[in-house]
């Protein structure tokens, strides 16, 4: 067996992609699918939660996208959550179960899940940020014995913008785990939160000395949540965000991942907050 | 060597290699391959753009497929291309890319081509235009970079074997001949008779630009710059240094063969931050110019030890509004120190 990233750099070329089978396509949302995909039998995707692989159609391009899949639930077939938004993304939804992707990575640095270990962690996740953050969730619930409370505060537009349903429940059902929806617009069955992800911190009890929390979601989110953050006086370091930006190649050429002085594909797309507080770039 | 020479050895490399160099071409002079030696121009000011373009060219293939997928082939170019007349400010330039591309993940396109190409430089003996301060950034000579490295003597050229490409290039070749120590006297006396003729045009020490940069990150002059630049891309375009790309999928008409492509893009352009949901992480000009100058006089400094900016002033030369490198260092140094005389000041009267 070989990881996937020694076979993209034992290649020809860094920029060739290893052909991968979809396996299954589960709709989420409206616009959001759930895609498995399944390696060449000898090769397997080793990724820590927080990577993103590039995945390519031939004819169209590619596009960076986060793995969804846990490590420990990942065996020969992963998961991507993708929403339908531009060009590469568009033509991934008009594919079917069976049809070929090209994949190269995992690409980036992941969350240093070791360095959760014995801690409370407080998962923040705004709209799609759920994608990248549902790895590490799951990869945490796996190993639940290693960590203290596992606190999940979870924003949507609406109900229907919900990822992960089925999961959510699971969560919700589990005693060992505290969930805390919020949407903007609800229907009339909705019975959490409405507004925007930071009422939800009325919610919780969080006790700063032994929690991190990790927070994705969409750019406008990060100075919001990180000003709840400091409120509960959860250390600089114990922050971790995940930046989205258009790498292009993902192995630290191209430069449209640039924020500030780093490459988000290679120093990122996970970050301390201490890491990046100062980088203006980093939250424009 | 003697400059009667020249030609022959020319002719003699374009029975094995590409040789390209600076040529004149409609009152501007550009890298480009030599169709006769005679062409050959090497007392020349910058070229349109630097000669990355034979190394990073503006589109290069990566990969080569059929459409439904039965065929996927990198495409590496490995064609042996020797580069006659390079200004030591466009080798300190190739010295850059070479650690961006092998930094990191090799690319293999790059180091293939790099292999590849056999650089011949020539010592500049005066300063070439008014956009150019390549006293001032370190690289109005080189020491190293180069597999040949030329000085103009009159009536022969004193050639600097630095490298085995380098030897490569002059084996078999009888009519040039080992330096004596008199060629070695007057390879000195040259060389220390240029340095009077390239004036400093930055009013502080280059060292200082890193931490320059750094206090300067809040500074107006990038809304300044802001308000004025066209974000056309050009200084980016012709910056020898300059390597981001974009990568794009193209097809053929018939719809069988397709080739995924990259291309160089621009820091300078609206689209290049922009993510997919339509968020633009540098919106504002003036984030781009500040950027830009960040990445030249810093980022690259710290990551890589080398200063972005070679100091070529081609970037200004190719400016439709004219914003210069030395201008902006300079300007961004008397507002420093402004700043720090007002600092000074208030101090004393607090006092």
């Amino acid at each position: 067996m070989k990881r996937l990233i020694e076979e993209v750099q034992q290649s020809d070329s860094i920029y060739m992609p290893v052909p991968a089978r979809i396996t299954e396509i589960r709709q989420l949302t409206e616009l959001e699918s759930l895609f498995s995909i399944e390696l060449p039998h000898d090769v397997m995707l080793r990724h820590r939660p927080g990577q993103f692989v590039q995945v390519s159609l031939l004819g169209v391009g590619e596009a960076p996208i986060s793995i969804s899949s846990s490590p420990s639930r990942t065996n020969g077939i992963f998961e991507l959550c993708v929403r339908r938004v531009g060009d590469v993304t568009g033509a991934l939804h008009r594919l079917k179960a069976g049809d070929m992707v090209g994949i190269r990575g995992p690409f980036g640095r992941g969350f240093p899940v070791q360095q959760f270990r014995g801690k409370d962690i407080l998962f923040v996740a705004g709209g799609l940020g759920m994608a990248p953050l549902r790895s590490l969730i799951n990869e945490v619930l796996d190993e639940r014995g290693n960590y203290g409370r596992v606190l999940i505060l979870y924003g949507a537009r609406s109900p229907d913008d919900l990822l992960f349903r089925e999961e959510l429940a699971e969560w919700a059902n589990r005693d060992d785990v505290e969930l805390h929806l919020t949407v903007d617009c609800p229907d009339s069955r909705w019975e959490h939160c409405v507004g925007v992800i930071t009422t939800l911190f009325a919610e919780v009890e969080v006790f700063p000395r032994n929690t991190a929390a990790v927070v994705v979601g969409p750019p406008i989110m990060y100075k919001f949540v990180i000003r709840e953050l400091e409120k509960i006086n959860i250390p600089k370091g114990n922050i971790w965000l995940s930046f989205e930006r258009r790498m292009k190649c993902g192995v630290g050429k191209c430069g449209h991942c640039q924020l500030n002085h780093l490459y988000t594909c290679q120093s990122g797309p996970s970050f301390a907050y201490s890491e990046v507080e100062h980088l203006q770039e980093a939250f424009s | 060597m003697p400059k009667a020479v020249l030609s022959d050895w020319i002719r003699r490399l374009q029975r094995s290699y590409r040789v390209v160099g600076p040529v004149e071409r409609y009152g501007s002079f550009v890298f480009d391959e030599l169709a006769d030696p005679q062409e050959l121009r090497l007392v020349y000011p910058p070229t349109v753009l630097p000669p990355k373009k034979y190394i990073v060219p503006p589109r290069e293939t990566l990969v080569n497929y059929r459409l439904d997928g039965t065929h996927i082939a990198a495409s590496i170019d490995t064609q042996p291309t020797v580069i006659l007349g390079l200004h030591t400010c466009d080798l300190h330039g190739i010295t850059l890319l070479d650690k961006i591309f092998n930094m990191g993940f090799d690319d293999q396109h790059y180091q293939a081509r790099r292999e590849n190409t056999y650089l011949v430089s020539i010592e500049c003996l005066e300063t070439c235009t008014d956009d150019s301060f390549c006293r001032d950034m370190g690289t109005a000579s080189a020491s190293r970079g180069f597999d040949l490295h030329f000085i103009d003597l009159d009536d022969v050229y004193a050639v600097n074997m630095a490298t085995r490409k380098g030897e490569k290039l002059l084996e078999g070749f009888h009519h040039a001949f080992d330096a004596l120590p008199s060629d070695m006297k007057r390879v000195n006396t040259r060389l220390s008779e240029k340095w009077q003729k390239f004036a400093y045009r930055l009013d502080f020490d280059i060292y200082m630009l890193p931490e320059l940069l750094e206090k300067s990150y809040d500074s107006d002059l990038w809304n300044e710059l802001g308000e004025i630049c066209l974000a056309c891309g050009m200084c980016t375009q012709v910056c020898p240094t300059c390597y981001c790309f974009d990568v794009k999928d193209e097809a053929d008409l018939a719809l069988e063969e397709g080739h995924r492509v990259r291309r160089w893009d621009s820091c300078q352009i609206h689209q290049f931050a922009m993510v997919a949901g339509g968020h633009n992480f540098r919106e504002e000009l003036a984030a781009r110019q500040r950027h830009r100058y960040m990445r030249k006089g810093k980022y690259q400094k710290d990551a890589i030890g080398m200063v972005g900016c070679t100091g070529c002033g081609r970037c200004a030369s190719s400016c439709l509004v004219h914003i210069a490198p030395i201008d902006v260092f300079n300007e961004l140094y008397a507002r420093e120190q402004a700043k720090q005389d007002a600092e000074l000041m208030a101090g004393e009267v607090a006092a």
